[in-house]
């Protein structure tokens, strides 16, 4: 059972029988009883389901995900700012339906966010413990503990815009106009570093968080209710004429102790499945949850009124029916927690499609089976293994160097004198050109090749440096066993904590280290302050040096540089043609977006398995040997 | 010497007549012979069908009587005393050589040498 501390106005009970009554349910029932009775007529107002699924609008909504991966180098912030500059550019002459790119200020003045976020969770019955914890805890509480990721979505061609809005600047301009985005900016007309630094902050602003909760809440709210139904239907008639009703003996009892059994049941079970925190906020509804959620108000809902006609209004006596129609309930609930527990957690587990993930920007890629998901569901699994599979995406890594690439930029000039009919000609003239190209002798991919090897040369040479330098260094700090203490007076050593020991053996490595890290371009990711660190962690934990090296010579999964204080989600957009609530199936792509780099996923089925049969009798291993006998004769 | 299961072999032969030497108790004809339809016929050197499974002769002791009687290293053996060796397993070959009571083996022994010789003689014509 979890504890959970929190005040509450606890009516008195209405005699002592009350509590005898109730000594037979567990502990702690008694105080959920009176919270609910208080909570529950003080329900905040539930919001309806689908009040805005139908706008366009509601093509885009931001999520966000804690644990940011370390990809600030400065490249990607100018990139970042450019980006935001020209978004609002083009929104400002109209940018279309199908903006690749989010700007930050966009999402927030969109108001279905509040309509979205309540179903993030999986719904259940049986939320208190989530929303006690909520309200108990504090709300800037250890977020970093968990990744929350959010997955925005676009969908670049909507069917409702017809073909003619994706194209002419006229109709774009008509259609940027009328975005939030566009106001907003057109009227401060800040600055794009005003726009950066607006973003970030909106990012780390406060109110997304409980945003994030308020589903959770809600569908907590409605398990709870749910659960104490059967007791509200037990003590109603305790309460409201206790003297009329029937004495009911052992089956009474029997009902009593198998009602409170299934509740616990119930009860834990939704514990342990359901109340978990929700890592990712999804831009549509999870159709799986509010079908579930739907179902269980309807089914709480429908036992009530039934109640209130046959029960409460003509004051039926009969209490062993009543305990009966608890019990009853109590089985539905069960039911439909099986039912949740195969649509929300078994169906996907079993294989059915291969998803290739590949990064737009260096090509790493990966295959991943799935079962039968929904897009927004497969797109939150691939980001879960994106952050413990792909390496880090290092953005100085990615091109070629200038000598080689400069060489193919002198290329033929083409004039045209005077020639005005140009399609013809300029088709003409762009193949003579390729042609030209590739006739002429094009020693690029030589000098690509020597310069790669070159630069192999140069990481193994200062990787060889490093190693030596870490080995030695390793060299100069011991473990102090007990025993040695005692030998003290002859050789005075000054004993260390692990600290002090790494920071004295981090001097004659830094410089090796630091010129292998430039070499890999690595040096964005390595401060010194984490060097230090990471020595002092590897000394503590009695590891070899290379051991320690580990962390360097290989760009490890992105989850490894994430910072602590990283309490924002990361944003992802996920661009779909398909609406996200759709089920997976073969061909289709979409992809995850971030602000320098993609994911694109392409989604095949697994391959169709015929198993056949054959028996090899055991004894069929029969061999003969090759001859080859000469006999003289 | 080309080999078409079910038909009839073809090829230039020419006859050996070896005398058996007594050598003791023994009757020794002085070479060795190899193959058989029970042995592994791609381990054949001599032969050019390596699916060729008849009595090849291995080889040929200095100045005993089969190298005096003409025969060769490289040889196939098709008959001995008109038994089959073509299609017999090296066994039985060796017991229709070295019978005790023949003191001559008349073989019928071909090469591709032969072949190529009456080739060339009937082209010069």
């Amino acid at each position: 059972m979890v504890d959970f501390a929190f005040k509450c106005t606890v009516k008195e009970p209405q005699g002592s029988t009350f509590i005898v009554f109730l000594g037979l349910l567990k502990e702690g029932l008694l105080e959920r009883v009176c919270f609910t009775l208080f909570f529950v007529f003080r329900d905040p107002h539930i919001q309806p389901f689908g009040r805005k699924a139908s706008k366009i609008d509601s093509l885009r909504s931001k999520v966000e995900l804690l644990k940011l991966p370390l990809t600030l180098s400065s490249k990607s912030i100018s990139e970042r700012k450019t980006r935001l500059g020209g978004a609002t550019e083009r929104s400002r002459g109209g940018a279309g339906a199908h903006k690749p790119r989010p700007p930050a200020p966009d999402m927030d003045n969109e108001s279905q966010y509040s309509g979205y976020s309540y179903k993030s969770s999986h719904s259940r019955s049986s939320r208190k413990h989530r929303d006690r914890r909520d309200r108990h805890r504090s709300k800037s509480r250890d977020s970093s503990s968990r990744a929350d990721k959010s997955v925005t979505i676009q969908a670049p061609g909507e069917p409702l815009l017809d073909a003619e809005s994706t194209r002419g600047d006229d109709r774009d301009d008509n259609w940027g106009e009328t975005t939030t985005v566009v106001t907003g900016t057109s009227e401060h007309s800040v600055s794009n570093e005003d726009l950066t630094r607006a973003s970030k902050e909106l990012e780390d602003s406060s109110p997304l968080e409980c945003r994030r909760f308020a589903g959770p809440v809600l569908s907590g709210v409605l398990g709870l209710f749910a659960l104490l139904t059967p007791l509200a239907f037990l003590l109603l008639p305790q309460l409201l004429w206790r003297d009329s009703l029937e004495p009911c003996g052992t089956p009474c009892e029997g009902l009593y102790v198998s009602l409170a059994f299934k509740l616990l049941v119930l009860l834990i079970s939704s514990w342990a499945l359901f109340l978990r925190p929700p890592r990712a906020t999804l831009p549509r509804f999870f159709v799986f949850r509010c079908l579930l959620m739907a179902l269980v108000f309807l089914f709480v809902a429908s036992y009530w009124l039934f109640y209130g006609v046959r029960v409460l209004e003509p004051r039926e006596r009969d209490y062993r029916g009543i305990v009966g129609y608890a019990v009853s309930l109590v089985d539905a609930l069960l039911f439909i927690q099986y039912l949740a527990l195969v649509l929300l957690e078994v169906r996907h587990l079993r294989p059915a499609f291969c998803l290739k993930v590949v990064r737009t920007t260096d090509g790493a890629s990966r295959f991943y089976s799935v079962g039968h998901l929904s897009i927004q569901r497969a797109a939150v699994w691939v980001l879960d293994h994106y952050y413990t599979d792909f390496p880090v995406y290092n953005p100085a890594l990615l091109n070629l160097p200038k000598s080689i690439l400069s060489k193919k930029m002198s290329g033929f000039k083409v004039y045209s004198l005077g020639e005005e009919n140009s399609t013809n000609n300029s088709t003409g003239q762009s193949r003579a050109m390729i042609a030209a190209a590739a006739r002429r002798r094009d020693n690029s991919h030589n000098e690509y090749y020597y310069e790669e090897a070159e630069m192999d040369r140069r990481v193994r040479k200062r990787k060889a440096r490093l190693v030596v330098a870490v080995e030695e260094a390793f060299t100069h700090i011991k473990r102090l066993q007990d025993d040695e203490a005692a030998s003290s007076p002859k050789h005075p050593r000054e004993v260390m904590d692990p600290r002090e020991a790494a920071q004295a053996i981090f001097a004659p490595m830094a410089r090796a280290m630091q010129k292998y890290l430039r070499t890999t371009r690595q040096q964005p990711y390595h401060s010194m302050e984490s060097i230090i660190a990471h020595l002092q962690f590897c000394i503590t934990h009695n590891m070899t040096p290379k051991a320690f090296l580990e962390r360097y010579l290989a760009p490890g999964p992105t989850m490894q540089y994430q910072r602590e204080n990283g309490s924002r989600g990361r944003q992802w957009t996920l661009v779909s043609e398909e609406p996200v609530t759709s089920a997976l199936r073969q061909g289709l792509v979409f992809s995850l977006r971030r602000l320098d780099f993609a994911l694109v996923v392409t989604v095949t089925p697994l391959p169709f398995l015929n198993l056949g049969e054959e028996f090899i009798d055991p004894k069929s291993h029969k061999f003969v040997m090759r001859l080859q006998s000469e006999t003289s004769v | 010497m080309s080999f078409i299961p079910g038909h009839p072999v073809t090829a230039v032969v020419q006859r050996i007549e070896i005398h058996k030497l007594r050598d003791g108790d023994n009757l020794i004809l002085g070479f060795s012979i190899g193959g058989g339809i029970d042995q592994d016929p791609s381990q054949n050197p001599f032969s050019e069908d390596k699916t060729d499974k008849g009595i090849y002769v291995t080889r040929v002791s200095k100045g005993g009587p089969a190298e005096v009687a003409g025969l060769r290293m490289g040889d196939k053996i098709m008959q001995v005393n008109g038994w089959d060796m073509t299609m017999v397993t090296h066994d039985q070959a060796r017991k229709k050589l070295t019978k005790k009571n023949e003191d001559v083996v008349r073989l019928l022994v071909t090469r591709k040498s032969l072949e190529n010789a009456v080739r060339q003689s009937m082209m010069q014509h």
